[in-house]
């Protein structure tokens, strides 16, 4: 066990409450900047392991909304909260609009609340590279609880498995054909899911087709999702998705699950972590090595295929151990 | 897949647009968003009716390099120094404040004066905007 040691400025400026040490870091954890490694190490110990809370779904379901006015419930029971937004980057400026703010509507004097957008800077599975450390900086911040909103790309937004305790999916009524797709995917990592603007015509056929997923699905892990419907004007059903929420916490601590999740989740990590480095290594070296050119000229002249070449990379990394 | 590497370095700029006070004009705001994340930034789109205060909170929670005010209603010789004054008062007058809208030659020299960077009246060129964006994002201590 790494025991809590003194801490470098940042960090300690971020216990303290230092929010704009907490936003820089973030940025940092981003820009792919060497400054965060000695924050994230001084804070992991610092982590509590607090519900970080995912909402997913396509694109314009309210997931922003819904974030908004979970915020001010939980602010009148006392609890803090941070939100990390991740929107999309365009794949050919790198640029990014990020629009998921315009909902947040908190008083600028709360601190009990920090809202952070994030461009998903080309990373796939709705998320950024940096949500997971910016959410684990959250924690060590002394946040009660984290929400995490996806990019909003329906099917395709299951990188918040890996990120957060309890995910939410978040579908609408009249979704069409996009339930279909949606149902591999992001159906099956969902531990809550709801229908919002049950305002709209539709919403008690959507809930009943829900009921039926959850009803023929399998669940592994001992959790059947619940199935809720809310809308945020007026706003109605988020205290049973809070609920909800909550009870697929107590479910992690009392069946063991939240263990079994973060092993599984940090193993991930770590592979992640080495898969970039390693892998950003091997690009250098195999436009500067001499060697490894070679070996790049074998593959390019065809007198090599790149499963071949792959197989000599990796026994010459392992033999220069 | 492609490669699903984490790129070593990137540093794009953050900027953030804000409509503060009560004007409903926000093409501009959302022309001038777009040109911005066309030339590769990101940019944090406040929405409208934002204080003062809310928008320092946003520009510091984001961590953003350069702040622009988009306003039509005339309320800017109010809302700007305001802002300027929450953002010293936070030491955060490093992050440098540009702005765009309606805003009379006579009151957009007394602004500058004040600490806004740039203004840009209607007709500016989306070219013109990025560029100073850029040079005012780099020069943010
Ligand atoms: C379209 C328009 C509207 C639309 C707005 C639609 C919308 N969602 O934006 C509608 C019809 C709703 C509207 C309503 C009103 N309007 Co109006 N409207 C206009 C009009 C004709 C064009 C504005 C526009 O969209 N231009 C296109 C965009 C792209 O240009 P832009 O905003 O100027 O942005 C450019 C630059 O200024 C700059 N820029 C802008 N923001 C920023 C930010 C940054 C950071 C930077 C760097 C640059 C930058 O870059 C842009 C590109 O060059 C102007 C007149 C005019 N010619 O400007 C009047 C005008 C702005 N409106 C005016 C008025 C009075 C009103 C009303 C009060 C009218 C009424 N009595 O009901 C209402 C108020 C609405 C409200 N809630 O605030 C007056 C404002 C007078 C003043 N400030 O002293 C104007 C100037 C008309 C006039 N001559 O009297 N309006
Ligand atoms: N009728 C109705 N509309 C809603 C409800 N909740 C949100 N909306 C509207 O749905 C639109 C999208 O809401 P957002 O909260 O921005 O949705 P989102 O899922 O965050 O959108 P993206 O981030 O763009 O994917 C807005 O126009 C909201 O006003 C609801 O309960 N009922
Ligand atoms: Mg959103």
């Amino acid at each position: 066990m790494t025991r809590p040691g003194p801490l470098p400025s940042a960090a300690r400026a971020i216990v303290k409450g230092d929010r704009r040490a907490l936003a820089r870091a973030i940025t940092a954890i981003e820009n792919g900047d060497p400054a965060a490694d000695p924050v994230l190490r001084a804070l992991y110990p610092r982590t509590r392991g607090v519900p970080v809370v995912g909402i997913a779904g396509p694109l314009g379901v309210g997931k922003s909304s819904l974030i908004n006015a979970l915020v001010a419930k939980l602010r009148t029971e006392r609890r803090t909260v941070a939100v990390v937004a991740v929107d999309p980057s365009s794949p050919f400026s790198g640029g990014s609009v990020l629009g998921d703010r315009i909902r947040f509507e908190r008083s600028a004097d709360d601190t009990g609340v920090f809202f952070r957008s994030m461009a998903s800077r080309g990373a796939a599975g709705g998320l950024a590279a940096a949500t997971l450390e910016a959410t684990r900086l959250l924690d060590a911040a002394g946040f009660d609880v984290v929400l995490v909103e996806t990019v909003g790309s329906g099917q395709v937004d299951v990188a918040i498995r890996e990120v957060a305790t309890t995910r939410v999916v978040v579908v609408v009524p009249h979704l069409g054909d996009e339930v279909q797709t949606l149902k591999a995917g992001l159906f099956e990592i969902a531990d809550v899911f709801c229908v919002n603007k049950v305002d709209l015509p539709g919403a008690d056929l959507a809930r009943r087709d829900l009921d039926d997923l959850v009803a023929l699905g399998s669940w592994p892990g001992g959790w059947t999702p619940v199935v809720v419907g809310t809308s945020t004007a007026p706003p109605s059903g988020l205290d049973d998705l809070w609920a909800a929420v909550e009870a697929h916490e107590r479910h992690l601590d009392a069946s063991g699950g939240r263990a079994a999740d973060e092993r599984r989740r940090l193993s991930g990590e770590i592979v992640g972590l080495v898969r970039d480095r390693v892998g950003r290594d091997l690009i250098d070296r195999l436009e500067r090595d001499p060697e490894l050119r070679r070996l790049l000229d074998r593959v390019v002249a065809r007198s090599l295929d790149p499963r071949a070449a792959a197989d000599r990379l990796l026994a010459g990394s392992r033999r220069s151990r | 897949m492609g490669i699903t590497t984490r790129p070593r370095r990137t540093t794009p700029i953050r900027v953030l647009i804000a409509k503060p006070g009560l004007d409903g004009h926000d093409r501009g705001a959302k022309v001038v968003a777009r040109a911005l994340r066309d030339a590769g930034m990101e940019v944090i789109y406040t929405g409208l009716r934002q204080s003062p205060e809310e928008i320092v909170r946003a520009a510091l929670e984001e961590d953003v390099d350069l702040i622009g005010l988009s306003i039509l209603s005339g309320a800017h010789m109010a809302l700007f120094p305001r802002v300027l004054a929450l953002l010293k008062r936070q030491r955060a007058a490093s992050v440098p404040v540009f702005a765009g809208g309606i805003i009379p030659d006579e009151d957009a020299k007394r602004l500058k004066r004040a600490g806004i960077r740039a203004i840009f009246g209607p007709g500016t060129s989306l070219g013109e905007i990025v560029s100073t964006a850029e040079k005012l994002a780099r020069s943010r201590a």
